[in-house]
């Protein structure tokens, strides 16, 4: 059974009919221009935004899972965050226990760990540079242990190395029979970590499937508007804009 | 080290609030014996100890520490709820919004049936719908548009507060109005604190049971309600909670301004910006500071009396500017 599945999810104006699944084990990519409803898919998936249309959570319906309980399945980094205060790292990665009402040491550390960002669990967020609080907000989500991970563009801030570091934390959460969905810019690492692509266009899903099957030029030049070159022969796999 | 400090605060703090409000029983012009005049009061004896203690100053004290409590707890839950430093009951329109609807009743007598809870009631609905009309035309937490519909709404009331001081009755009813808006605790009752007292509880613990989403709200509404919480519900909780505290407060005490602004930015530090954790703390330093500050206005020489609410506004005031410089240099 799909860990999550959605049929003709729409929002209005935003996202038309989309339908796709996510199988434990999986680490599912969302490609598309600006716009093109990556947000706001995810966002529907975490039941943040009111949509018409079906979500399925392991065969359960969505809507009939009271919020405390889909909040301890389904987490979600949304991609603008910022702390009001400022707080410690280490108090906002314990945040990241709410839906379980507790405060794990186990699950907050590992989340610290997983997310490189124990150099600075001390410090307070606001004196962190972007990159870092980028880690801070993912290890967030990840004291939370959620069986679906939803994460908005976490590598948008990123130098080279933690761009690396991060999509293997994702890739390897998914491979502890998890599940996740990771809206991201970059297809050379896109092709590079994810199992599946989802590229959407206004709105609508224009293609699903391996990397080999969505990164074709006639897609990308689609959604895009650009030309692009495309190498997935090459280790790493190329991507890039011509 | 800081979580010690963050252990030792409220005991702390609670150590200090009886230390203040001994010292409140024990100052005035005349010198009385604390314990024996709260003693003799309680026990009904007429002695003029018993009668100043009993039916002056803790009355005063009282009021001071509930009022204060009341003005620091519902300055840490809005600027948590709002995620403003800058928020503060007078900034968001509820202190002027309850200063109104006292001041409709005294002049024109609305809930009359009530007797002597018709302030207070009156205070409340006033900084509810103060707050629940600045919160509509803010539409969200954006603290810029926070404080811009809290300026509306405070102008409106403030407006409306004019009205009713234009055709208030006679020229003296006016000078008393004026005088109560400046806020002060003295020559209250203890039947004040039927009113207070109630109000203050249930205030409290709407806030209190809000503590969960106050954490949350720290990384803004999405994330709040992507963990579970119900941040519609829970955010009209915060706003009533908050409505009774400063409602009761001012429709007893007047306008007592920059309390509920000073004493979350006091505490923060001390309990590692954490907005749940700083409410308690608020409440006992607001009522700590009210009572110190009422003091202090009680220690200045006889003559014209400085009332309560202006001496925290002298000094809060100029602490307002000062935030003001911080976040500007913050974002310069």
């Amino acid at each position: 059974m799909a860990l999550i599945s959605t049929d003709h999810l729409t929002v209005a104006q935003r996202l038309k009919a989309v339908s796709l699944e996510l199988q434990r084990g999986e680490l599912l990519g969302l490609i598309g221009a600006n716009g093109a409803g990556k947000s706001t898919l995810l966002h529907a998936i975490a039941g943040l935004l009111s949509a018409t249309g079906n979500i399925t959570i392991e065969g359960r319906a969505a809507d009939s899972i009271p919020p405390h309980e889909r909040a301890r399945i389904v987490g979600i980094q949304p991609q603008a965050i910022n702390s009001a205060w400022s707080l410690t790292v280490r108090d906002i990665v314990a945040l990241g226990r709410m839906p379980w009402g507790d405060e794990d040491e186990t699950a907050i550390e590992r989340a610290i760990e997983r997310a490189g960002v124990v150099a600075f669990r001390d410090r307070n967020i606001d004196h962190l540079s972007g990159g870092e609080r980028a880690r801070v907000w993912l290890a967030r989500v990840l004291a939370g242990e959620p069986e679906v991970l939803l994460v908005d563009e976490p590598i948008a801030s990123l130098d080279l190395h933690y761009q690396l570091a991060v999509m293997e934390v994702l890739k390897n959460y998914s491979r502890e029979q998890r599940g996740v969905i990771v809206a991201i810019h970059d297809l050379s690492l896109a092709a590079r970590f994810c199992d599946r692509l989802c590229l959407l266009d206004k709105g609508g899903m224009i293609a699903i499937g391996t990397p080999a099957e969505v990164l074709t030029e006639a897609l990308l030049s689609a959604a895009y508007g650009v030309p692009v070159d495309i190498d997935l022969e090459r280790n790493p796999p190329v991507v890039l804009p011509r | 080290m800081a979580r010690l400090i963050e252990r030792c605060l409220t005991p702390l703090l609670l150590a200090t609030l009886l230390l203040v409000a001994s010292l409140s029983l024990g100052f005035g012009s005349a010198p009385v014996a604390v314990l024996e005049g709260l003693g003799g009061w309680l026990q009904g004896e007429p002695s003029e100890a018993a009668l100043i203690i009993g039916e002056i100053r803790l009355p005063r004290t009282l009021l001071a520490l509930i009022v204060g409590a009341a003005l620091g707890l519902s300055g840490a839950a809005l600027q948590g709820l709002l995620r403003n430093p800058l928020a503060e009951p007078g900034l968001v329109g509820a202190s002027q919004g309850a200063a109104l609807g006292a001041a409709t009743v005294f002049y024109f007598g609305v809930f009359a049936s009530l007797g002597t809870l018709a302030t207070a009631v009156a205070g409340l609905i006033g900084a509810g719908a103060a707050l629940l009309f600045m919160l509509l035309l803010a539409g969200s937490g954006r603290p810029a548009l926070v404080i811009m519909a809290g300026l509306a709404i405070s102008t409106v009331a403030g407006a409306a507060l004019a009205v009713v001081l234009n055709f208030a009755p006679n020229p003296y009813a006016m000078q008393e109005l004026v005088f109560w808006l400046m806020g002060s605790v003295s020559n209250r009752g203890l039947d004040s604190l039927i009113v207070l007292l109630p109000a203050f509880i249930i205030g409290s613990a709407l806030i209190l049971s809000q503590r969960r989403l106050l954490a949350a709200l720290s990384l803004g509404e999405q994330v709040a309600e992507s963990m579970g919480q119900s941040v519609k519900k829970g955010s009209r909780i915060i706003v009533l909670g908050s409505a009774c505290l400063v409602g009761s407060a001012v429709s007893v005490a007047g306008s007592i301004g920059f309390v509920g602004l000073l004493v979350p930015h006091m505490l923060r530090p001390f309990v590692a910006h954490r907005p749940e954790k700083v409410l308690i703390p608020a409440a006992l330093l607001g009522a700590i500071l009210v009572c110190l500050a009422d003091i202090a206005v009680r220690g200045m020489p006889l003559g014209r009396e400085l009332k309560l609410g202006v001496l925290t506004s002298l000094i809060g005031a100029p602490f307002f500017v000062w935030l003001v410089w911080k976040e500007r240099k913050r974002w310069l």
